[in-house]
């Protein structure tokens, strides 16, 4: 077996047993990136230099080659959010979930390419160009998380972090066949990371199975005191906690979800997912979710009108890049950030300061806030019937290259069974639960309830004892 | 909702964006495709709901008043595109 | 026509916390150029601002004396808007939710009498950067020490009529935050600010006119000054038949005129929206209980305590008081066993003098009330007289020291040994005896100078009863 095909927490007990040193697992990773990189575009930075052998016994993963979404702040490694305005933009400071790993012995092996400024659904904005799914290489891989699924998928490290704000973390797992966890809002510090949209952003990991998520998560979540709206960790460790039992548990399929809007060969897998779970003691119901259909609205609302506020300070005085030949302080903003941002990040920002701007606030923020209540509210209501929820994650196989660039909103209406959960504030994972009739992967969502993030891993887990279809690869020219 | 060039010069100024001019009926288009699509909102009654623009439970996360060292100046102006030694530098803004 | 003024006051108050309002970086003034930032105050990507638990006490403790409502369920706001010196590109303050609303501020009238002005509402924000333009290099600097400096903002009803109103109002203001130890209010340095809303109308007209907001105001004469122009151009103005337009202008202090600002500026769409980097606050009675109990005395109770327990003439309890430091340093005095009324002659006298003089704030000297009660006790023993304890009293407000150390180094301890005196006093009279003559004749002026010569004898040290107790005997003897 070559080591790429190992878990994270397979590789990291093989460190620790000195079954394979330190170099040679460093040297595998670079070897498989160097292959893979010219096809699928995943890294945006590759770490120069690799740090000093952490120590073995900090945490189940230290040593094992991961990398980091380029939108979480590394202190002396240039940081762009896959933006030209960044330009070579080298934060003096370390996001607190990086912090957290380099304490635990992660080695990254780079940055992570993405949609500009987490804005998409394809990691086709990036300014870098777009990123390839190693299970097509003419499809695109979901997004924004795109390069952390994609170099993941390909075997270039064991494990990524991403950030998930509509489902940036779900949507490129789903596409690229492996597990992405977005945990419970606050769950993770968001400090450093560049915010997209603050009351919906949530770091997480991107991994091989539901044990290696777990295994991340324990070491980055938690409260970080320069982040207000992060959580105290519920006691005990989340990988410990696998068991794999799901016997009793209640677990809910949305009705609305399975419509006529999915594709049937995701129908089919997301509900054989059900069946697997079902067989082994789980009690799947189908069940009611009302509201979800005005979920993508709110959240285009919400999410935008935050972006645009968030990415004011991107303005050619204070880092990044700025325009030349300005001759005046307004032509300095308006060149700067006219030629630093690209389409879609543009319209996101229009269309955020048109919700906000006087006169439409109360039609449509205001208005997108009580919708967000009413689906908290829907799910709350749920979850006293269900301990979990499983949906689909995608309407279909991930798009061709270019194929939905140009039409924005047909864009947005497939973060469907995404965006609710990012709005209710809930946990939810995406495991690959089948393939389509052209080989390409299928991914099924857990959602849990808040703070449920440990019911939700147990599911999958218990799900991944079951099935093989996370240890799948695809077959592509990334063979070392 | 109708969108039209004018409320796309409004936000673009406001949002310190200038589009080419061949570019806004296009923007406009769009961007009033997708507020069209928001306007389902609408259709929903929220009378009574109070908006929720904090979905988690947490309130009052305070902080001691108590001193952390700054950061270099020389990393922070590190990252600018203008800075001379002690500051950032813009044109001129102020007599 | 006659014509009334109707003012408002926006005061910005810059809060005596150790710390920024979001991030744990000093609040000291000066200091070179962005060294007091950090990522969160710069608007580094990524960086997140947590609420100083000192801020919220300040803001509500100034809300509770201003006699306010406590909003108990409250957010923090973004105001968007571009400028070089605000690094986020925008302010985090509070507009939906102000942390206190409909509280009032009584103020003296000049013809006596007080009048209530009404607060509209206070809210916490962050202070901004500052820009200095170098023409040198034909470019603007951006120092981001000041940004995030706490604020407090306290916006009046438009209930002043007047300049003087206007002024009284912001001394007791001034003195009320110094009282709650919230802020040092230090209008040379920036941490008291107003802006100034300001309309005319016909004199007992109900309408409000078109009004103007002047901005820049940066000292009370300044604010006076503004006042009184900004109210004589409107008014000329609409005299001459033209319009009042409404917008920002700013006060120049050099040319005693306000100048319009760019129209740009005064149309702006701020679109405010709740932050959602800062968790909201919901603030039980039990911590408002707490807060109610730390305010202090304020000024206007402790005047009236000086007159009704300590005896104080009103002048003299108002001129007290009117500082906090100096109110704290009376206290102290008396509590030390100066005599209330001679503590106030000593404080209001000689110590006022010097503080003028060498240009210093009360809280800022270092004499102790120890020192002026010891002075004022050894004048009490006749150890000293009163112009040897305000040569000490100079001697000690400059350089410090000890009362007693410094009467005995110097020798100036008063001769209360009467054989000296009487031996000093027969000197002075043989030495003198057309002056004896002189009293003798019904002269009574020649005492004084008998007096005088009996002191200079004494090289001033002697007390002058016991010397005019010793002359007046020795006279009468034949």
């Amino acid at each position: 077996m070559e080591l790429y095909e190992l878990t994270a927490l397979e590789l990291g007990a093989c460190l620790r047993r000195g079954e394979v040193s330190q170099e040679e697992v460093c040297a595998a990773a670079r070897a498989r990136i160097a292959a893979a990189q010219p096809e699928n575009n995943a890294f945006l930075t590759l770490a120069e230099e690799i740090p000093p052998a952490p120590d073995l016994t900090a945490s189940p993963l230290a040593g094992v080659p991961m990398a980091y979404k380029d939108n979480l702040c590394t202190r002396g490694v240039r940081t762009t959010c896959a933006s030209k305005i960044l330009g070579n933009f080298v934060p003096p400071y370390d996001a607190g979930a990086v912090e957290r790993l380099s304490a635990a012995g992660a080695v990254p092996m780079g940055k992570l390419n993405m949609d500009e400024f987490a804005m998409g659904s394809t990691s086709e904005t990036s300014f870098y160009g777009p990123v390839k799914n190693p299970w097509d290489l003419t499809r695109a891989p979901g997004g924004s998380s795109g390069g952390a699924a994609a170099a993941v998928a390909a075997g270039e490290i064991w494990y990524a972090i991403g950030s998930d704000t509509g489902g940036s973390i779900r949507q490129p797992a789903a596409c690229c066949g492996v597990t992405g966890m977005k945990p419970t809002y606050g769950a993770v510090s968001r400090y450093g990371l560049i915010a997209y949209a603050s009351s919906l952003d949530q770091i997480g990991p991107i991994a091989r199975s539901a044990a290696d998520c777990a295994a991340v998560l324990d070491v980055i979540r938690g409260r970080d005191r320069r982040d207000g709206t992060s959580l105290e960790a519920p006691a005990g460790s989340l990988l410990a906690g696998l068991t794999g039992d799901v016997r009793g548990l209640r677990i809910g399929l949305p009705a609305g979800c399975f419509g006529d809007g999915l594709d049937p060969a995701s129908r089919r897998a997301v509900q054989g997912a059900a069946e697997v779970l079902r067989a082994r003691g789980a009690r799947v119901e189908a069940c009611e979710l009302p509201l979800a259909d005005y979920a993508v609205p709110a959240y285009y609302i919400i999410a935008c009108a935050e972006a645009s506020s968030n990415l004011s300070r991107f303005d050619g005085v204070k880092y990044g890049r700025r325009a030349e030949h300005c001759r005046d302080l307004g032509e300095l903003y308006c060149k700067t950030r006219t030629e630093g941002f690209g389409a879609e990040v543009k319209r996101r920002i229009l269309l955020g300061t048109f919700v906000l701007s006087a006169g439409y606030y109360d039609a449509y923020y205001k208005k997108a806030l009580q919708v967000k209540a009413l689906i908290k509210d829907a799910f709350d209501r749920a979850f006293r019937q269900f301990d979990l929820l499983l949906t689909p994650v995608t309407p279909a196989a991930p798009p061709r290259l270019g194929e939905s660039l140009g039409d924005p909103l047909r864009m947005y209406l497939s973060d469907v069974y995404t965006v609710p959960v990012n709005l209710a504030g809930l946990p939810a994972l995406s495991m690959p639960c089948g393939f389509d009739g052209q080989g390409l992967p299928i991914g099924a969502q857990l959602i849990g309830p808040a703070l449920g993030d440990a019911a939700v891993l147990n599911a999958a887990h218990a799900f991944q004892l079951e099935t093989g279809y996370h240890k799948k690869r695809p077959k592509g020219g990334t063979a070392p | 909702m109708k969108i039209t060039e004018e409320m796309v010069d409004y936000v673009a100024a406001l949002s310190r964006l200038a589009l080419p001019e061949e570019e806004k009926a296009d923007m406009a288009a769009r961007l009033e495709q997708i507020v069209s699509y928001m306007d389902v909102l609408n259709t929903l009654d929220t009378g009574g709901v109070e908006p929720m623009s904090h979905v988690f439970p947490l309130k009052n996360v305070l902080r001691e008043d108590r001193v952390i060292p700054s950061q270099a100046r020389a990393e922070l102006l590190a990252g600018a595109p203008e800075p001379d030694e002690a500051a950032f530098l813009v044109p001129r803004t102020v007599e | 026509m006659t014509w009334e003024t109707v003012i408002g006051l926006e005061t910005h108050v810059e809060l005596a916390t150790k710390t920024k309002i979001f991030c744990g970086c000093t609040t000291e003034f000066g200091g070179a150029p962005n060294t007091h930032c950090c990522p969160v105050c710069t608007g580094m990507p990524g960086a997140l601002p947590v609420l100083n638990e000192r801020v919220l006490e300040f803001a509500v403790k100034t809300g509770l004396a201003l006699h306010g409502t406590v909003t108990r369920r409250c957010k923090f706001d973004r105001k968007n808007y571009f400028y070089p010196d605000l690094p986020k590109a925008y302010q985090i303050s509070q507009l939906y939710l102000p942390i206190v609303r409909d509280g009032a501020l009584e103020i003296p009238l000049a013809g006596g009498g007080t009048k209530a002005i009404r607060i509209r509402e206070l809210h916490m924000e962050e202070d901004a950067g500052k820009l200095v333009h170098d023409p040198w290099i034909d470019q603007t600097r951006c120092d981001y020490n000041r940004c995030g400096v706490p604020l407090i903002e306290i916006v009046t009803e438009p209930d002043f009529r007047t300049a003087e109103e206007v002024i009284a109002y912001l001394e007791k203001l001034k003195s009320t935050l110094q009282y709650l130890g919230v802020s040092d209010c230090k209008m040379q340095e920036g941490s008291l600010r107003c802006d100034v809303n300001l309309s005319v109308r016909p004199a007992g007209s109900a309408e409000l006119g078109a009004r103007t907001e002047m901005k820049n105001l940066n000292s009370f004469k300044a604010v006076s000054r503004a006042i009184a122009y900004e109210a004589r151009r409107q008014i000329e103005l609409i005299e001459e038949g033209k319009r009042v337009v409404q917008e920002t202008r700013r006060w120049d202090e050099n040319k005693d005129a306000t100048f319009s600002m760019r129209s740009k500026e005064n149309a702006q769409d701020y679109r405010y929206f709740p932050d959602p980097d800062l968790p909201p606050l919901e603030l039980s009675e039990a911590y408002l209980e707490r807060l109610r109990e730390q305010i202090p005395e304020m000024a206007d109770e402790k005047a009236a305590r000086y007159q009704a327990r300590l005896g104080l003439p009103a002048y003299d309890a108002q001129m007290l008081t009117g500082q906090k430091a100096l109110a704290g340093f009376f206290e102290a005095a008396v509590a030390l066993g100066a005599p209330p009324k001679q503590a106030a002659n000593w404080i209001m006298g000689e110590v006022l003098r010097r503080l003028s003089a060498d240009g210093l704030e009360a809280k800022d000297m270092t004499l102790t009330p120890g020192a002026l009660a010891r002075l004022i006790a050894l004048v009490q023993e006749g150890r000293i007289n009163r112009n040897t304890a305000v040569r000490v009293f100079d001697a000690i407000f400059a350089d410090g020291g000890d009362v007693d150390a410094y009467v005995a180094a110097h020798g100036l301890e008063q001769v209360s040994d009467a054989g000296l005196v009487e031996a000093a006093v027969e000197r002075v009279l043989a030495a003198n005896p057309k002056s004896v003559a002189d009293y003798r004749a019904g002269k009574e002026k020649a005492f004084g100078f008998l007096v005088g010569q009996a002191m200079r004898e004494l090289k001033g040290q002697a007390a002058p009863q016991a010397v005019h107790r010793a002359l007046g005997a020795a006279l009468k003897q034949p």
